[in-house]
């Protein structure tokens, strides 16, 4: 029992840690990291603690763990190709933190869409 | 035959479709797709007539049995929202088929990953159990993500990266909550058996998911550049279903899942709800761009749907899932109309509004039409559903509920006739403005129809409100 006590309280914390990485990193790629991190949290509840509901190891969790597995391999290798076209497109791979000026703005007179903004909107359909 | 069988063609016509266009040479693609488009959203006639005689529709594959089989049901607020999906889809196909043809970059990618989207969307309106809607609504986000980056700019690829980043952040607070529901009931099921045993850690952990994916309130952050930015159809068909997915979701895990989830969380999420209605429409009376407005017109319009939760009746689901309908298609409306005035004017800044109704009239038609059903003015779809909440709340005598639907309409009153005041009375009406070639009529039809089917709805409201009136709140209310 004790021993389970141990392993959830690791996913509790192992999930903690990545959510703060999600949240507080500028890299892309660490909050990737820290999303792995979360994920193996995930993992690592879902295999213990079903487990203890009678002696024997329960399959479904395991299943539902090897499509996890799947998924997570899946959204982080799109997540990482969609990184390497942002930094090709604005030349570093981290996300603004600060709000869009141009979301901001005042209700007609002065705005907003830039040269920047009809330059995005131009290349959009090459 | 069983009508049941139909629900395999609703997921595996857009998936075998996709499959088929990514191994055929980029110019085939679109006609496949738009083959597989056009395909599944037949399936819906005799599946509406199946719903309508015996209420639930439910398939099990190949005999295996849940948890480790695959089980699907269609109930009537899934059907509903298939339905506002398959209108959208189809009023947008013009649209892409415009903007994505053969000679586009994007088009390569766009086609499968528009049918990718539907599989996605029409699998979790369809999973019967916790794990399976997670695997439908992760690959709903991750096409989602992938439409959204097809626009190359970079306000786009950030959207659509933080879109991905907060959608899995979600998704992930949501299949913990299911690891610990599978602990403590050992079933997936999402009516569960066992409900008590569910403790509130899950509950929430699964409803906070839930309402990052959906974009609610203090949740919503990636929704308005995510929207904002995303190329046209694409915009339309997310806001008309794929955060309206998450949110059947939630409240399919608040009615059937829970058994009897506390009157303190319920009063917590409606007030949530309440802020996101204000705030939303405050939001979107500041927005310098036509597409931010209507993309934080969503949130606003999103709270209403959490009303459902205090209310919690039989008339306030009616309300809530009419609504539902209503907004989808009118919110998808309003987007293509966007998108084509993106294409002719080269920006949806709202300086260059001004004496559009002369230019594009059938845009400005469908967004003034669009606006009716967001206020809510009679007949429009979007009054039945307030009016069927507002009288939910008035039996349940919430009075703060009363005046805050009541109120709202004002408020979304002040964002869209800012919208349609700039465009139709605003002094300095440009005679003369760099026009780009305008978009085949067929679009601009094509959207000013589904807008009129939004205030349609409204005069013929008895299929749905009778469909949705065999629905959802079961223990709770």
């Amino acid at each position: 029992m004790s021993g389970e006590v141990v392993f959830v309280l690791a996913a509790a914390a192992i999930f903690g840690l990545g959510v703060h990485g999600l949240l507080t990193a500028g890299h892309i790629m660490r909050k990737l990291l820290a999303l792995n991190l979360m994920l193996s949290a995930v993992f690592l509840l879902l295999i213990v603690v079903p487990a203890r509901i009678d002696g024997l190891p329960d399959p479904v969790p395991q299943a539902l763990v090897l499509t996890g597995i799947v998924i997570a391999v899946s959204t982080t290798a799109f997540a990482l190709a969609l990184m390497v076209r942002l930094f090709r497109r604005q030349g570093h791979a981290a996300i603004h933190p600060d709000v869009d000026p141009r979301m901001l703005g005042h209700v007609t007179g002065r705005t907003s869409a830039g040269p920047q903004e009809e330059h995005d909107r131009g290349s959009g359909s090459r | 035959m069983n009508p049941a069988v139909l629900l395999v063609g609703l997921v595996f016509i857009p998936l075998v479709a996709a499959l088929v266009a990514v191994i055929l040479p980029v110019r085939f693609r679109r006609p496949v797709a738009l083959l597989g488009a056009l395909a599944w959203p037949l399936l819906l006639v005799p599946l509406s007539i199946a719903v309508a005689r015996d209420q639930t529709l439910t398939l099990v594959f190949g005999g295996w049995t849940p948890p480790l089989g695959i089980g699907w049901r269609l109930d009537a607020l899934g059907l509903v929202l298939l339905w506002v999906h398959a209108l959208a889809g189809i009023a947008a196909l013009p649209g892409a088929w415009h903007r994505f043809g053969p000679k586009v970059v994007a088009a390569a990618p766009f086609w499968p990953l528009w049918l990718i989207l539907s599989t996605g969307v029409n699998a979790a309106l369809l999973a019967a159990d916790l794990f399976n809607l997670y695997v439908s609504l992760e690959l709903t986000t991750l096409a989602a993500v992938a439409l959204i980056a097809t626009d190359d700019g970079i306000a786009a690829l950030t959207a659509a990266m933080r879109y991905l980043l907060l959608g899995v952040l979600g998704s992930l607070m949501y299949v913990l909550g299911v690891g610990l529901v599978y602990a403590q009931t050992g079933s997936l099921a999402m009516d569960q058996a066992d409900a008590a045993a569910i403790r509130d850690v899950a509950l929430v952990l699964m409803l906070t998911g839930l309402m990052v994916k959906a974009a609610i309130f203090p949740l919503h952050v990636w929704l308005p550049h995510a929207y904002g930015n995303a190329p046209g159809p694409v915009a339309a068909i997310m806001s008309a279903v794929v955060g309206k997915v998450a949110l059947v979701a939630l409240w399919r895990i608040w009615f059937q899942t829970a058994a009897d989830p506390p009157d303190l969380l319920a009063d917590l999420l409606g007030l949530v709800g309440a802020v996101a209605i204000v705030y939303g429409a405050l939001a979107a009376y500041m927005q310098p761009r036509l597409k931010m407005v209507i993309a934080w017109s969503s949130i606003s319009q999103f709270g209403f749907l959490m009303l459902l939760l205090p209310l919690a009746s039989q008339t306030a689901f009616q309300g809530a899932g009419f609504h539902l309908l209503a907004h989808g298609l009118a919110k998808a409306a309003m987007f293509l109309a966007a998108a084509n005035i993106v294409t002719v004017l080269g920006s949806d800044s709202i300086r260059h509004l001004p004496g559009l109704d002369k230019r594009m009239p059938l845009e400005a038609f469908t967004l003034a039409l669009g606006g009716v059903t967001l206020i809510g003015l009679p007949p429009s779809g979007g009054f039945t559903g307030k009016w069927m909440l507002l009288t939910a709340a008035w039996e349940q005598q919430g009075w703060f509920w009363l005046v805050l639907i009541a109120l709202s309409g004002l408020m979304s009153a002040a964002y869209v006739f800012r919208i349609l005041a700039l465009t139709c009375f605003h002094p300095a009406r440009r005679a003369v403005h760099e026009l780009h070639a305008r978009p085949p009529k067929i679009t601009s039809l094509a959207a000013l129809l589904l807008a009129l089917l939004a205030v349609i709805i409204g005069l013929y409201p008895h299929p749905a409100l009778e469909l949705l009136g065999r629905g959802l709140p079961g223990g709770a209310s």
